[in-house]
């Protein structure tokens, strides 16, 4: 034996010390043996994507304020996927995760899924009945595990509706009242209907179309059905989905008649799209707004206009909105939780929603008279938050999945291709499950 | 033939031919020469310390992986399945339209590239008025980033707002949707390509043609042959090595294509058009991995790449030295 009686003891209390950090680790408290201490000087880290604008509205600086010993840092990537790649490294290797991470609906299921233990438990928490009352139940329930774990706190939410250009309109003869029409496209078939009628006005202006894409109205119309891409267990079903088989009835008819300028959303040519006036309407959930104004400039102020989503009496649909986790093995656990349970609070979201545009999850936030009054001067004064308040609290809850960001492309590119190869929807649609199937694996 | 096309062969038949006798020399011998030759050794260490790391572990870890049905955030959990991705990839036709893809975008960004290339290293080997200038501007492609040039061209190829469209319409002919359809849209992918890398085999080409003795021309001026002539008879068969080589290193290139054809699409989707006409291979093992994080079928398509390679390499090997036998 050339192992020492001493250096066993000395790996023996190592071990020892080893198991009881990971003892604490595991259960709700803090990573660190120390009790929490709200005043301690600590430094919070958040991973965010895109735009959460939480820096834009001035919340940090005013937490801040609240709290002198909180500093914040924002680590912030520009698109979701990229920032979903890294954090999934970053989850298999158990490291390089910030305090709070920002999660998005198209990857929220995954984690709900299968990471859910890597997370803060917010249904686990003292006030958790409190925040539960905070939010819609669907956009709760979407960060709820099967056993009832929640994975974050929700931010904003994407409600729909329709936005369309009201000098476009007149010129093809159209009515341009935002409620005349909600009436007038009550139901996808009668928006087809108004599609057709604009396509073939003689007056309309030339080379425009009257969508931007056959994905506009398939993303839009496919969480209006009862089931979108999963069965309520989050199993993927997208063959035998009743909102998929109506999406796809729709947005193919508008690809195969020509009644889109088939543009793929979020591309170059869309982007350069918005400016030249090349499409009437989109789809717009809440955050398309703040898209659309900005790719059209000061100029297209007054040009837009928003009316209610197309069968919205009957169902609304809900695309987009995010949520804040935290890393259950971080090191700031409790302070992380303070500032995420402060940021998604009602009274912030209102903040947000007025100040940079983006929806309350918040039923309290969206019922507020400051949200329910504010109208956008670039929309012509649309009352958004009185169209989408209606439309987020009609939203019911679509079980969703770990694939239904690619199962959504899959669809929408074979829509691509039914409007410019002129494929036939039916082997477009066998297409296109074959790639969802591809993505979903076994 | 001439000291650098002779190297470049060496270089791609890259046969060991020294170690061979070590193999009969006594024990005591080697582990004297080990002994005395430790400094070099220790000086070519580093070089294999960094190769295992980042080159050989990664090999085989890829190769491990791709025996798993595993997700990119559990890369070391998931299930063994044995050989089951890789027979799940030779019957998927997603495998096969990419393998295509790759062959044919190969062939139409490979052959006139070279080509090119030949007949542009042909000209800048006359003197020249601003020689240097032409050389360097020939390169200036291969110094730009490939997304850059990607996203430049994809613009220039767009549908609606596409510069050449533009141009093509102000000539009185149709627009064409070149990001949509099979062949437009390998055509504008093999374009970028050949952008490129045109300048940088031409200048592989210049070297070896400058290394070729003014004798072989003079000889042939003396016969009476013309300068097409002297280039078909004396240039091309000089060069015959450095373009094997060139058509290795290209194939290789054409076999791995990936940034053009994801950022040709323009919204960061994976799959090579509405109806995958132009997914690579390199496209597909992207989407794989890092769209569907099904991390053990992107391990099995890279493995598969790796394959294709080495048989490419593996038959030039062998077209280069059956040549050669049969030169001498």
């Amino acid at each position: 034996m050339s192992l020492s009686g001493k250096s066993k003891a000395v790996s023996a209390a190592a071990l020892a010390v080893v198991l009881t950090t990971a003892a604490c680790g595991g259960s709700d408290a803090d990573a660190s043996d120390e009790p929490y201490d709200p005043d301690a000087p600590v430094t919070l880290t958040l991973g965010l994507f895109g735009t959460f604008d939480f820096d834009n509205a001035g919340l940090y600086e005013e937490y801040m304020e609240l709290h002198p010993n909180v500093t914040i840092k924002q680590n912030n990537i520009a698109q979701s996927a990229p920032y979903y790649k890294s954090l999934q490294t970053r989850l298999a290797a158990g490291s390089g995760l910030d305090d709070i991470q920002g999660l998005e609906i198209g990857f929220i299921a995954d984690v709900v899924t299968n990471h859910a233990d890597a997370f803060v438990d917010f249904a686990a928490e003292e006030n958790a009945d409190e925040l539960e009352g905070n939010f819609y139940d669907w956009k709760w329930g979407q960060a709820s595990t099967q056993d009832g774990r929640v994975v974050g706190l929700g931010t904003d939410a994407g409600p729909e509706a329709m936005c369309f250009r009201k000098d476009m309109f007149e010129a093809a003869g159209l009515p341009t009242d935002r409620a005349e029409l909600g009436e007038l496209w009550s139901t996808w078939d009668e928006y087809l209907d108004v599609a057709r009628q604009y396509d073939a006005s003689p007056t309309k202006p030339a080379n425009s179309s009257f969508v931007d894409s056959p994905a506009s109205i398939f993303s839009a119309s496919v969480y209006q059905g009862e089931t979108a891409y999963n069965d309520e267990d989050g199993n993927p079903i997208p063959a035998e989905s009743d909102g998929v088989e109506s999406a796809w009835e729709y947005a193919s008819q508008a690809a195969e008649e020509g009644l889109t300028a088939n543009l793929s959303q979020f591309g170059d040519e869309w982007v350069a799209a918005f400016p030249n006036g090349a499409f009437a309407t989109i789809a717009c959930p809440a955050w398309m707004l703040g898209y659309i104004s900005s790719q059209m400039g000061d100029d297209g102020a007054g040009l837009w206009d928003v009316a209610p989503l197309p069968g919205s009496s009957e169902s609304a649909a809900n695309w987009g909105g995010s949520w804040l986790g935290v890393p259950a093995d971080g090191e700031n656990v409790e302070a992380a939780k303070d500032l995420v349970e402060w940021l998604t609070a009602p009274e912030q979201q209102v903040k947000l929603f007025t100040r940079t545009g983006h929806f309350p999850s918040s039923p309290q936030a969206a019922e507020d008279p400051e949200v329910v009054g504010h109208v956008d001067e670039f929309f012509s004064g649309a009352p958004t938050g009185q169209i989408f308040g209606e439309s987020a609290a009609a939203i019911k809850r679509t079980p969703i999945g770990p694939y239904d960001t690619q199962i959504q492309e899959a669809f929408t590119t074979a829509l691509t291709d039914v409007a410019s190869s002129g494929t036939d929807p039916d082997e477009a649609f066998q297409n296109a499950l074959e790639a969802s199937q591809q993505a979903i694996g076994r | 033939m001439t000291i650098a096309s002779q190297s470049t062969r060496e270089a791609l038949v890259a046969v060991p031919v020294s170690p061979a006798p070590t193999a009969q020399r006594p024990p005591a011998r080697r582990r004297r020469r080990l002994s005395q030759n430790r400094w070099g050794y220790a000086y070519v260490a580093p070089f294999f310390l960094v190769f295992g790391a980042f080159s050989l572990y990664p090999f085989v870890y890829t190769a491990w992986v791709s025996l798993h049905r595993t997700s990119l955030s559990d890369i070391d959990g998931g299930t063994w399945v044995g050989l089951e991705n890789y027979r799940d990839l030779l019957q998927s036709e997603f495998f096969w339209n990419a393998a295509r893809n790759t062959l044919t975008i190969g062939i139409l960004a490979t052959v006139p590239q070279l080509c090119m290339a030949l007949g542009l290293a042909h000209l800048l080997n006359y003197k020249l008025r601003g020689r240097t200038f032409f050389r360097t501007l020939m390169l200036m492609p291969y110094a730009t980033s490939i997304a850059a040039a990607t996203l430049v061209f994809a613009q220039l190829f767009g549908r609606d707002y596409g510069l050449i469209n533009t141009a093509l319409e102000a000539v009185g002919l149709e627009r064409i949707d070149w990001e949509s359809g099979t062949w437009s849209s390998q055509f504008a992918i093999a374009v970028i390509v050949t952008w490129r890398w045109t300048g940088y085999n031409a200048l592989i080409y210049l070297a070896a043609m400058q290394s070729i003795p003014g004798e072989l021309y003079e000889a042939a001026e003396i016969d009476g042959a013309s300068r097409w002539r002297q280039f078909l008879h004396v240039t091309v068969p000089s060069l015959r090595p450095t373009i094997l080589f060139t058509i290795v290193v290209s194939t290789i290139g054409a076999v791995q294509l990936f940034g053009e054809p994801l950022l040709f699409a323009g919204n960061g989707t994976t799959s090579g058009g509405s109806s995958g006409q132009y997914q690579t291979l390199g496209l597909l093992m992207y989407q794989q991995g890092w769209s569907n994080f099904h991390i053990g079928q992107a391990a099995t398509t890279a493995w598969a790449m790796f394959m294709i390679i080495l048989l490419v390499v593996g038959l030039a090997a062998v077209i280069g030295r059956l040549r050669a036998r049969a030169d001498r």
